[in-house]
């Protein structure tokens, strides 16, 4: 009845033998139970590289936004300034999610970063993990998107933080199968 | 053997060396001090608590009062280290609750706790008095609730900027009638509301607070009464300063503070209303410590305030006092000591305030005591830092961030690799240093030169290659902490300079150039280090060993590799072996 690979931690243990040559696919894959890209805390598949290319190509007067932690503000600074709203007003979106009957609603304004958002659903949802086996994680995946102000789905994690709080109208917690059918590649 | 003291006298000598540097040095003796030292050793310090196990701290010292650990690595202020790296304090408490029963004071910082953890801590220590938790993580307001409940003596209880989850204010009503202990209370990083009535019982029946950091959620309304229940506070950090301007209020705020002679310390000042800044007149005179780094408010409502803080010793705030405002401090507060400057809008694309190098400048030209630098700017020349450097050759801390990166002199387009080099060369005494800005090889090889007292150096988006830390590795003779990210150094420098890396307390690699194999052969090489690889991609034994790592953790330890490592972390083993981890 629960959906297995719910709720899955960073911390989780993975049976099986270090991945050899044909599983890298798999390894690719970000442990984080939900694929955000651009997640504050790292994105798993960008090399140095490329890193370095997202910031010359941004080039003098264009946004550090790409650059995880840079500038090196701490992120108890992050979350207490830089918000045009007043800290105590509530900014609650609904989330649905696939499989889950019973919506919930959940509190923007206290995070500063997606990660905190990500272990937030996760706690959310947390209920609904019946299952303590990890097996079939690849096919249980989910991607989160939301509905921004024009009326549109987006995948989370493309923008800095601070606007998606400001378009964020509702979110959806999708199967992962349901969004390689619309042709959204994660 | 004869010895001319017995050991009671020995002791008794020892019991005035405080320091840990002189306490080591004393147990390096001989056998007999190394014993008596244990024994009488009170306070221990463990910058790093992967270094030495919970067991082998309490089997060498069996009668500890205070103990102090540091967990996670500074980048991970900066989200670069990933959720779940570890930092878990509870087996030390779980080791502590057995061996210590009159420990007395626990200090945290980056470390994971949890409400089990804390109410561990409430119900072992009889005597428990000291709780201070730094950038700390994993636990409730219900843990909170646990240890102000259980804590009978309890004189600090200090949250600092931790992640608390903030299940409702309700915990600080545990707090027992009969405490009157209490010393110092920092709440500020809490988001919900306290009784008010509960906090101002507990503030004005505690006739030794010396420290009060109220959390946002206290309106301006409730200070003055506060601040009559407690005149003899020393340090202040107030809740949401801001109100609906009523002149009432103001006096109401304005005669309180009047009365608060002992205050030398003032913070806080979130949503600040400008029009209540008057209120705190009567003390400016006193402060010697300012943080506005919360307080948006603009240059000359800065000024006026900071043209009253002629004894002002340590100023936090934030960019919006640009340089004019700077220029005022450079004039009025000639006993500063430290000066930290915070970025207002650090992911905008265009400046927002008028603040530069010239500000700092001012400060470096006015402030004879100026040792501590924090600033935030947008650009930067080779010529003000050789100036700053020649100004200030006491400098003991310099952290400067460009915010764009490998951003250049913007006179000149060079590097900024003379700039810092001024400031290794003329400081002499400098512990820490940031670096920022578009820097080459060069830069390092002026450390590795010049900078033989530096402890800490932060490195993001600099140099050309291995030389660059080579130069670092082979030159800083006192280098403890070393943290880079995103710059092109690889294997060659870390695999000559091997050694070095066990006279250190830690370094920390990431988005680098260093390959798997580098890493094996370094955990090889080095059975006393632990090294460990980072990478959420996978197995690194999944890639070619030649592949790049994505970060990478190194640190001395007499504990063996890490029981507790996540995923995505492997220890290098000695064996050169497919290294351990939980894959």
């Amino acid at each position: 009845m629960g959906t297995p690979g719910l709720g899955l931690e960073i911390t989780e243990l993975r049976l099986g033998l270090p991945c050899m040559g044909g599983k890298s696919k798999a390894a690719e894959k970000k442990r984080a139970f939900w694929e955000i890209d651009g997640e504050e805390d790292g994105s798993s598949s960008t090399t140095t590289e490329e890193k370095t290319q997202k910031v010359e190509s941004g080039g003098k007067g264009s946004g550090n936004q790409v650059v995880v932690g840079w500038p090196p503000v701490c992120s108890y600074r992050r979350k207490n300034s830089f918000n045009g709203r007043e800290k105590g007003s509530k900014t609650y979106v609904k989330v649905s999610m696939d499989g889950a009957p019973i919506l919930r609603k959940i509190d923007l304004g206290p995070f500063g970063e997606y990660s905190e958002l990500t272990r937030a659903l996760q706690k959310l949802f947390h209920s609904f993990d019946h299952s303590e086996k990890l097996k079939d994680a690849e096919n249980n995946e989910y991607v989160t998107i939301y509905e921004d102000k024009d009326g549109d789905w987006m995948l989370v994690g493309d923008v800095p933080w601070e606007m998606f709080t400001e378009s964020c109208k509702r979110l959806r917690i999708m199967k992962n199968a349901d969004a390689k059918g619309i042709g959204l590649h994660v | 053997m004869a010895y001319s003291f017995p050991e009671e006298v020995l002791e008794y000598v020892f019991s005035f060396i405080n320091s840990d540097k002189d306490r080591n040095a004393v147990s390096l003796v001989c056998k007999s001090w190394y014993e008596i030292e244990r024994w009488c050793r009170r306070r221990i310090f463990i910058g790093n608590c992967y270094a030495v196990t919970p067991g082998i701290m309490v089997r060498r010292f069996p009668e500890i009062r205070s103990v102090e650990i540091k967990g996670k690595p500074h980048f991970a202020d900066f989200n670069l280290v990933p959720e779940g790296w570890g930092g878990y304090v509870y087996p030390w408490v779980v080791a502590m609750s057995r061996a210590y029963p009159w420990l007395e004071e626990i200090r945290l910082k980056r470390m994971v706790v949890s409400d089990e953890c804390l109410e561990l801590i409430s119900k072992s220590f009889k005597n428990f008095k000291v709780l201070v938790m730094s950038s700390c993580e994993g636990f409730s307001t219900d843990g909170l609730a646990s240890i102000v409940a259980n804590c009978r003596n309890l004189k600090e209880l200090d949250l600092r900027e931790s992640e608390v989850e903030d299940l409702s204010g309700h915990w600080l009503s545990h707090f027992p009638d009969t405490c009157t202990s209490l010393v110092s209370l920092n709440i500020a990083c809490l988001a919900s509301e306290v009784s008010f009535s509960a906090l101002e019982r507990l503030v004005s029946r505690c006739p030794n607070l010396k420290s009060l950091q109220l959390n946002r959620a206290v309106p301006l309304e409730k200070l003055p009464n506060l601040l009559r229940g407690a005149p003899q506070l020393v340090e202040l950090g107030t809740g949401a300063y801001s109100a609906e301007l009523r002149p009432e209020l103001l006096s109401n705020l304005f005669d309180a503070f009047t009365v608060c002679k002992e205050l030398k310390g003032l913070s806080g000042f979130w949503d600040v209303v400008p029009a209540y800044l008057p209120a705190i007149y009567p003390v400016c005179n006193g402060l010697t410590s300012l943080n506005l780094s919360y307080a948006t408010i603009q240059s000359p409502d800065i000024s006026k305030l900071i043209s009253q803080c002629q004894n002002l010793e340590r100023l936090w705030v934030l960019d919006y006092i640009e340089d004019s405002g700077l220029d005022i401090l450079a004039t009025c507060c000639k006993n500063l000591e430290e000066l930290r400057v915070f970025p207002s809008d650090p992911y905008g694309v265009e400046q927002n305030v008028a603040l530069t190098e010239q500000g700092l400048v001012s400060v470096s030209e006015g402030c004879p005591k100026l040792q501590s630098v924090l600033y935030f700017c947008r650009r930067m020349s080779n010529a003000a830092l050789v100036t700053i450097a020649r100004n200030r050759p006491n400098l003991i801390r310099f952290r400067l961030c460009i915010i764009e990166a490998r951003a250049t002199d913007y006179l000149t387009l060079e590097p900024l690799d003379a700039g810092f080099g001024a400031i290794v060369e003329n400081c002499r005494e400098l512990r820490r240093l940031s670096l920022s800005g578009l820097l080459t090889d060069r830069v390092f090889e002026y450390i590795g030169k010049h900078a033989k007292k530096l402890e800490m150096l932060s490195i993001a988006f600099a140099g050309d290659g291995d030389l660059g830390l080579h130069h670092v590795l082979s030159g800083c003779e006192s280098l403890r902490k070393l943290e880079i990210r995103d710059s092109p150094f690889g294997d060659k420098a870390l695999l000559a300079n091997a050694a070095k890396l066990e006279t250190m307390r830690s370094l920390w690699m990431s988005s680098c150039s260093v390959s798997y194999g580098a890493c094996k052969l370094l955990g090889q090489r080095l059975p006393r280090l632990n090294v460990e690889v980072i990478d959420e991609r996978g197995t690194p034994e999944s890639r070619p060993e030649s592949c790049p790592i994505e970060k990478l953790y190194i640190y001395r330890t007499v504990a063996g590799p890490r029981f507790d490592t996540p995923g995505f972390i492997w220890t290098m083993d000695e064996e050169g072996n497919t290294p351990l981890g939980i894959a």
